[in-house]
């Protein structure tokens, strides 16, 4: 409304660091430089797959779905028992844990947001928030404390090279497939039946269910296929960062969620938006600050309070006005 | 010096106009109307007075004062109070603590005063609860005073609002709609009502009201909305008579005109 | 009546020292440590109830008001040797590395400067709404600690700090308690609190009463956090050790859990719900040991016990979301009408 902020802070940052990141940035080659874009873009990408689950769902219950990092995290654990335990060829897992991950977030919605869809926001809150410890304490005791080595199939992890630089295939995988999702998504969303009931729940929940859309059903839809995608990510995720732990989905998810927020809580295209920006922002933090590094985590937070400052409906959002 | 005055005020919503050039002026001691059918920008009005809105072009003045860019909280310090359309009383709370809420704003003392009891403060206190004593049995409202807000009857809430409206002292009252949904008994029971007050606190009245006798019966001056635009304002007879507000309501018969 | 409270008041303060005295005395340390985290959680709840619970603010960032809190009281308080022994890697700034303070003036500061922090949080960000302030709350929480983590010459970083004089006893913990319980209580029932409760029910009509919004909001958030920041230093003191790990989310979402089950707007709530969830909380350990049931031993499983917690919180939330009490007191007064209560007189109440 009508608060000042206040521009002096500003004058704190450090110009010697600035200087220092100028310099790092005139000094980096130019392979080097499009070494961390691509895996900006990589990072980005698995961000903008779980934070599309987090938007969705927040856009038809209005709900931070708190233990949606979590559903990451066991679809990363469902993958590494489905090749490790159980020795399923890499393509059959991972069809596996997408399908698993999905039934799991549809059971999450059942067990826990469902039964208290009408009460106070703090109650559905706790709940969420219980629920994600639920899962992150159970994944301790049922998996141990320990992490874990995900075993990434070789043909992803095979080096390649593009001119000067040497990358991962999953580094140039990850967009792609990330891309294809987001185009079957998008076509779900505005071509289907399933996905008009979403559009309409998520306006108005009422006037949909009055139209005879089945709240319930979109409602479980919504989760499954936010999980489904989260899936996609987490498996990605396992292959690029190998290592696992119970732990390992609540900062992604906080992030995520920010991610959502940057972009537009409700609107996909924003929560792909804001992955990007969170993904290639941190991975060029830490290459141009490499003393920062310690910090990166803070800057999705920084972002974050920068965006609720300016424009908190986000980048993609629009203003909703209280009728007083 | 006109009290309460609103010059060229324009409030637009995006595409939407809701109050297209609204020109007013509130004398001391009136009692003015703004009447018009649902949706045609009157509340918008209100809230542009009160600082809930910013009006996108025109100014709103105060005793010569420029209150455009203040807020809700400000001009209300200044003499300005409002109820409200969909009663907004503070549902949890008693009777007593909503009136007493109203008498916050004059307190002098801060915090750390309050907390700690200091003379000051107490005598503060002691005031703003006779004060507040005093206008719940004024409004009738001595009988449940201790009882939740919320669970009062309906006619009993719009009173309370008034009476928690007229607890900041204020100069300038506001009714949006005060007699919404009472029964003739209980329209003409408010309509002497708002007399008594206008005449005991010292008042100036605007207020927006859609039972006819209410309006008719008590303001000296009336303006007249349709979406948002100012169709006609006079007296109470002229506007009885005037051909654009009966067709504004009732609308145009084709056969008849 | 001011009189019947007061000395209704000065009762409870003397069985309270006579409660204390008989404690010291005669409980084993590991059931005064128990009462001790009470005692701390009582004032970490009610500062955490003022902000959420009263003026309706949906705040997530209690952990980095107690992390400021614990941390200055920490620096403040140990002795010069034992700070040169944890600060190994790199040496703590000047002049922390050669002051030691008593315990009361420690506290103080601690309070002070995490009310500090709170309203440079607060000016930006109390403008917020809901979910908003609730995650830009929770991200202020998040940065405080990542600092603290990065700061090797402050907070001794990802090492944390061990060998904090344990100068919480149940003096300490229990008076921080009865102070917190009073100033809620003189707080909430003058003009101020009033106020606070009307941000909390309606804030544009609150707004519309000369109530202005900002001052009240960064008010209420300033006093919890300075008694956020007096929990954090007594918690620390009592702990020995701190680390920026301790203070996650998790540390928040414990203390939101002990006002939300005393219910939001009830001060006598919290303080029950806090001695209740910190037994349960211990009591519960035994999931995590091993078993002997005498005919069947039942090995332990690390984490169990928090297992059966966060199902226990779900449970609680789906069939009880309205806590204990509500937004009702436990007042003596109450239960005595209730009993000189007649039936329906002339105009009755109910």
């Amino acid at each position: 409304m009508h608060y000042k902020i206040d521009c002096g802070a500003l004058r704190y940052l450090k110009v010697p660091q600035l200087l220092r990141g100028y310099i790092m940035f005139l000094n980096m080659s130019l392979s080097s430089f499009l070494q961390h874009l691509t895996n900006g873009i990589s990072l980005g990408s698995l961000y903008a797959l779980i934070a599309i689950g987090y938007t969705m769902v927040y856009g038809i219950l209005r709900l931070i779905n708190f233990a949606h990092g979590d559903i990451f995290m066991m679809a990363t654990y469902f993958a590494f028992y489905a090749m490790v335990t159980f020795l399923l060829p890499w393509y059959i897992s991972f069809f596996l844990v997408i399908v698993l991950t999905t039934l799991l977030g549809i059971l999450v919605e059942k067990a826990a947001y469902r039964p208290i869809r009408n009460a106070p926001k703090i109650s559905i809150l706790i709940s969420a928030i219980g629920m994600s410890f639920f899962l992150e304490n159970l994944a301790t005791v049922v998996f141990g404390g320990r992490p874990k080595a995900f075993p990434a199939p070789d043909i992803f992890t095979k080096i390649i090279h593009i001119g000067s630089i040497s990358i991962q295939r999953l580094t140039i995988i990850i967009p792609i497939v990330t891309f294809v999702f987001l185009l079957f998504l998008l076509y779900l969303i505005n071509r289907t039946k399933s996905g008009m009931a979403m559009r309409a729940v998520s306006k108005d929940y009422e006037t949909a269910s009055i139209m005879g859309v089945d709240v319930n059903k979109t409602i479980s839809f919504t989760f499954g296929i936010g999980s489904a995608l989260a899936a996609v990510g987490a498996i990605m995720w396992g292959m690029k960062f190998p290592q696992i732990a119970p732990l390992m989905g609540v900062m992604p998810g906080l992030k995520c969620f920010i991610a959502a927020v940057i972009g537009g809580i409700g609107n996909i295209t924003g929560a792909v938006i804001g992955g990007f920006i969170l993904g290639i922002g941190e991975i060029m933090l830490v290459a141009f600050f490499p003393n920062l590094t310690g910090y990166r985590d803070a800057f999705a937070f920084i972002l974050l309070i920068a965006i609720l400052l300016f424009k908190p409906t986000g980048i993609m959002g629009e203003k909703i006005s209280e009728k007083v | 010096m006109s009290l309460l005055k609103m010059n060229n005020v324009t409030m637009k919503f995006g595409g939407v106009t809701a109050v297209k050039d609204f020109n007013m002026e509130l004398n001391k001691g009136e009692i003015v109307a703004l009447i018009g059918p649902n949706g045609a920008g009157k509340t918008t009005a209100f809230n542009m007075i009160t600082g809930v809105y910013k009006p996108t072009i025109g100014e709103v003045f105060y005793k010569d004062r420029n209150i455009t860019h203040l807020r809700p909280d400000q001009i209300t310090k200044l003499g300005i109070a409002r109820t409200f359309q969909n009663i907004r009383l503070f549902k949890d709370l008693s009777v007593l603590d909503n009136v007493l809420i109203a008498n916050h704003l004059h307190v002098k003392s801060n915090i750390f005063t309050a907390i700690l009891r200091l003379p000051g403060y107490n005598k503060e206190e002691r005031n703003m609860r006779r004060k507040s004593l005093e206008l719940i049995e004024k409004v009738g409202l001595k009988d449940v005073i201790n009882e939740k807000s919320s669970s009062l009857p309906y006619g009993m809430q719009r009173r309370l609002e008034i009476a928690r409206a007229l607890a900041t002292d204020p100069e300038v009252l506001l009714l949006d709609e005060p007699a919404a949904g009472m029964n003739p008994k209980e329209s003409e029971d408010l309509t002497i009502f708002i007399q008594k007050i206008r005449d005991e606190f010292d008042l100036t009245i605007f207020m927006i009201e859609h039972h006819m006798q209410v309006v008719m019966g008590i303001s000296k001056r009336i303006y007249v909305f349709d979406y948002g635009v100012t169709i006609a304002k006079g007296s109470p007879y002229e506007i009885q008579n005037n051909e654009k507000v009966i067709e504004a309501y009732l609308g145009v018969n084709e056969e008849d005109a | 009546m001011i009189k019947r409270k007061v000395i209704s008041t000065l009762v409870v303060l003397l069985f309270l020292i006579l409660f204390v005295l008989f404690a010291n005395n005669y409980l084993d340390s590991y059931v005064v440590r128990i009462l001790n985290l009470c005692a701390i959680y009582v004032v970490l709840g009610l500062s955490m109830n003022l902000i959420n619970g009263f003026t309706g603010l949906f705040s997530l960032g209690h952990a980095g008001f107690m992390a400021v809190g614990a941390y200055t009281t920490a620096l403040l308080t140990m002795s010069p040797a034992v700070k040169a022994q944890n600060f190994f890697m790199m040496p703590l700034i000047k002049p922390l590395d050669s002051i030691s303070w008593p315990f009361l003036p420690a506290l103080l500061l601690a309070g002070l400067l995490s009310a500090f922090v709170a309203f440079l949080i607060g000016a930006p960000v109390l403008r917020l709404k809901g979910d908003y302030l609730a995650i830009a709350t929770l991200g202020f929480s998040e940065i405080i600690r990542i600092i603290f983590t990065n700061t090797q010459n402050i907070t001794n970083g990802a090492l944390g700090i061990n060998g904090i004089p344990s100068t919480t006893n149940l003096w300490w913990s229990f008076g921080a308690a009865a102070f917190t319980v009073i100033i809620m209580i003189l707080l909430i029932s003058s003009s101020y609190g009033r106020a606070l409760k009307a941000i909390r029910e309606d804030e544009v009509a609150a707004e519309s009463m000369g109530i202005s919004l900002f001052k009240h909001k960064v008010l209420s958030f300033m006093i919890g956090a300075f008694l956020a920041g007096i929990g954090g230093g007594l918690l620390g003191n009592l702990l020995g050790t701190i680390d920026p790990l301790m203070f996650r989310f998790m540390l928040t979402f414990n203390i939101l859990l002990i006002i939300v089950l005393g219910g939001m707007g009830s001060i006598t709530g919290t303080i029950v719900s806090a001695f209740i969830i910190t037994i349960a909380g211990e009591a519960l350990r035994f999931l995590d040991e091993t078993m002997d049931l005498g005919f069947v031993v039942i090995p332990g499983i690390a984490g169990l016990r928090m297992v059966v917690f966060s199902g226990l919180l779900i449970i609680v939330v789906l069939f009880f979301s309205n806590g204990l009490m509500g937004n009702k007191e436990f007042s003596l007064e109450k239960i005595i009408n209730k009993f000189k209560k007649k039936p329906l007189e002339e105009g009755g109440s109910k």
